[in-house]
């Protein structure tokens, strides 16, 4: 009897290890492909042209590779982005975890994973219908087809995450904490913003990182909203393209083995990056808040 | 960060082990159409009145845009393409890298139609206003015979046929050593029907697509060849006459000498019959 439990618990130590490691090896993989189909592209184009230039104009002859308004656009609906969910999400989160009877706690926090479930295209078509009308009217600019309709969309598609991620951290500060404010005769909300907030201010600060790392990688919704004009120097209530919306947008017209499919790849490879510097950042500050 | 890649991992072997399983499905009498948005209706319609004659084929058609359907076309994705613009040489050499020839069909003429919001007073232009218009130009209405507000200029992806074909006719006026581009400020959308929904809510919006797409709630805008000239309307007529300056042909693509089900699928289309649909599509027949 002893041998076969002895047997099993190998056999699913073994099933979980590779899988464990078929995760790492599959993200390494992606990395390497990126890296070897986008590298190409800087046998024809310089690095600097690539990542400053001003113009995308990748199926003219000759061709222009310049992703300088891309990033401008990613990180303007990133911004715009940030600026609405940051406050509402960690206001949210406080509500929930500090503040909320547990009834109202349980409808919000089930009501904040069902806008997780929304699928974002869905999110993107009530854009086109909703916001996109608005915002033409309400701010009077030629068309609503703009960052800051972007901006809205995934501002409601970073909310579950810094919400849920929020509400975990602001958990985990020991009770002790609070019990010690209240001795003092804190009120509840400068126990909350004296002792609570600071406590897990790192665990706020991931979810933030996480939300934001949602918010650059998402394709669909941006593209239906955002007008994709690739142009520079426009503030948040002007057309704006960003780079996931370019690869998806232009990878189906790609020649496999074009300068412009290649171009794309390396799009791909300073999307990994971004995402990756934001993820870490994120790892960092959790690590740091268990120490 | 780990949760979310082993769910990827999870969802690229599924996608995996369902690819030898498509090839199977795909052998079985299928026939694979992809490109061109402007063509998709019409294609489809082709399809179905084909299908319905010989149930044996099964016809796939889907959109994507011209540069998509070559590009597939080439990458051997599908077995035919539709394209809303010529063949580029750049194509063809990668075509001939590949080993493939492929073999162009006209299969039907479109009028391209540059459209505006009812309310726009401005229902005439000519080659020139709407290049300058284009090209960033011109950016406020008053400058092209309307009101006192910004022009939002809308033009398709650069996947588009559309979008090549209007660079190339408006932009450059079929100069080929023209440098004229699309202003950078141009709105660039995913479909044509994006294009006649942003035209429907949107007074200051201009935009172009096939005539196919013109709707109750835009203007068609006339369009004359130079300042002296007569505007002319997209209508069929004037399309086939040539009078109408911004019409192109559209075209079929397969990848090399079709087999016997693809020209079975072809003859179909170019006889009176397919023409009759090209007709109940808003297109306009090819002149044999």
């Amino acid at each position: 009897m002893l041998k076969i439990g002895r047997f099993k618990e190998t056999l699913v130590e073994g099933i979980i290890k590779t899988s464990g490691i078929a995760s790492i090896f599959v993200v390494t993989l992606i990395f390497f492909f990126l890296l070897k189909e986008g590298v190409f592209l800087f046998k024809t184009v310089h690095l600097h042209d690539f990542l400053l230039g001003r113009s995308w104009y990748p199926i003219s002859d000759p061709p222009e590779f310049g992703i300088l308004p891309l990033i401008y656009g990613t990180l303007l609906v990133t911004a715009g982005a940030a600026v609405l969910a940051v406050p509402l999400g960690i206001g949210a989160a406080i509500y929930i975890a500090e503040v909320a009877p547990p009834k109202l706690k349980e409808i919000l926090k089930s009501g904040i994973e069902l806008l997780a479930a929304i699928p974002s295209v869905v999110l993107g078509f009530i854009g086109i219908v909703t916001i996109v009308p608005w915002a033409r009217q309400f701010f009077h600019i030629p068309t609503g087809l703009t960052a800051f309709s972007g901006s809205v969309i995934l501002a409601f598609m970073a909310m579950p995450t810094i919400v849920s991620i929020a509400e975990d951290s602001l958990h985990s500060v020991p009770k002790s904490y609070k019990e010690g404010a209240y001795a003092l005769g804190a009120t509840r909300w400068q126990t909350i913003y004296r002792v609570v907030i600071p406590a897990c201010s790192s665990g706020m600060l991931a979810a933030v990182m996480l939300g934001i790392g949602r918010v650059v990688g998402e394709t669909m919704a941006v593209m239906m909203v955002t007008g994709n004009s690739a142009s520079l120097a426009r503030g948040i209530f002007s057309p704006a393209r960003t780079l996931t919306a370019t690869i998806a947008a232009e990878m189906g017209e790609t020649v496999q083995g074009s300068d412009h499919y290649f171009a794309l790849f390396s799009i791909g490879i300073v999307l990994f990056l971004i995402t990756f510097a934001i993820n870490m950042t994120a790892d960092f500050m959790i690590h740091r808040k268990r120490k | 960060m780990i949760h979310r890649v082993i769910y990827k991992s999870i969802f690229t072997w599924a996608l995996l082990a369902a690819m030898p399983l498509s090839v199977v499905f795909a052998k079985q009498g299928s026939l694979q159409i992809k490109g061109s948005d402007t063509m998709v209706n019409l294609v489809q319609a082709w399809a179905e009145a084909y299908m319905e004659k010989y149930p044996d084929l099964f016809i796939a058609v889907t959109g994507g845009g011209s540069g998509t359907g070559i590009a597939a076309l080439l990458n051997g994705t599908c077995d035919v393409a539709m394209s809303s613009r010529n063949i580029t040489p750049k194509e063809m050499d990668l075509a001939a890298k590949k080993g493939i020839a492929p073999k162009e069909y006209k299969v039907a003429l479109d009028g391209l139609a540059v459209v505006v919001h009812p309310s726009n007073p401005v229902s005439e232009l000519t080659l020139d206003e709407l290049a300058g218009i284009f090209t960033g130009h011109i950016t406020n209405w008053k400058d092209a015979g309307g009101l006192d507000q910004r022009i939002v200029v809308l033009s398709r992806e650069v996947n588009s046929g559309t979008h090549v074909y209007f660079k190339e006719h408006v932009l450059r006026k079929g100069n080929s050593k023209s440098k004229e581009e699309f202003s950078a400020d141009a709105l660039l959308l995913p479909s044509s029907q994006a294009i006649a929904d942003e035209i429907t809510q949107n007074p200051a919006a201009i935009g172009y697509y096939g005539m196919g797409y013109i709707g109750k709630d835009h203007k068609a805008v006339s369009i004359a060849k130079d300042a002296g000239a007569e505007a002319v309307d997209p209508t069929e007529e004037d399309v086939i006459s040539g009078r109408y300056p911004i019409s192109r042909p559209l075209f079929i693509y397969t990848n090399g000498e079709p087999n016997e089900q693809t020209r079975r699928f072809l003859d179909f289309i170019l006889s009176d019959e397919g023409q009759k649909i090209v007709l109940s599509m808003d297109f306009v027949p090819f002149q044999k």
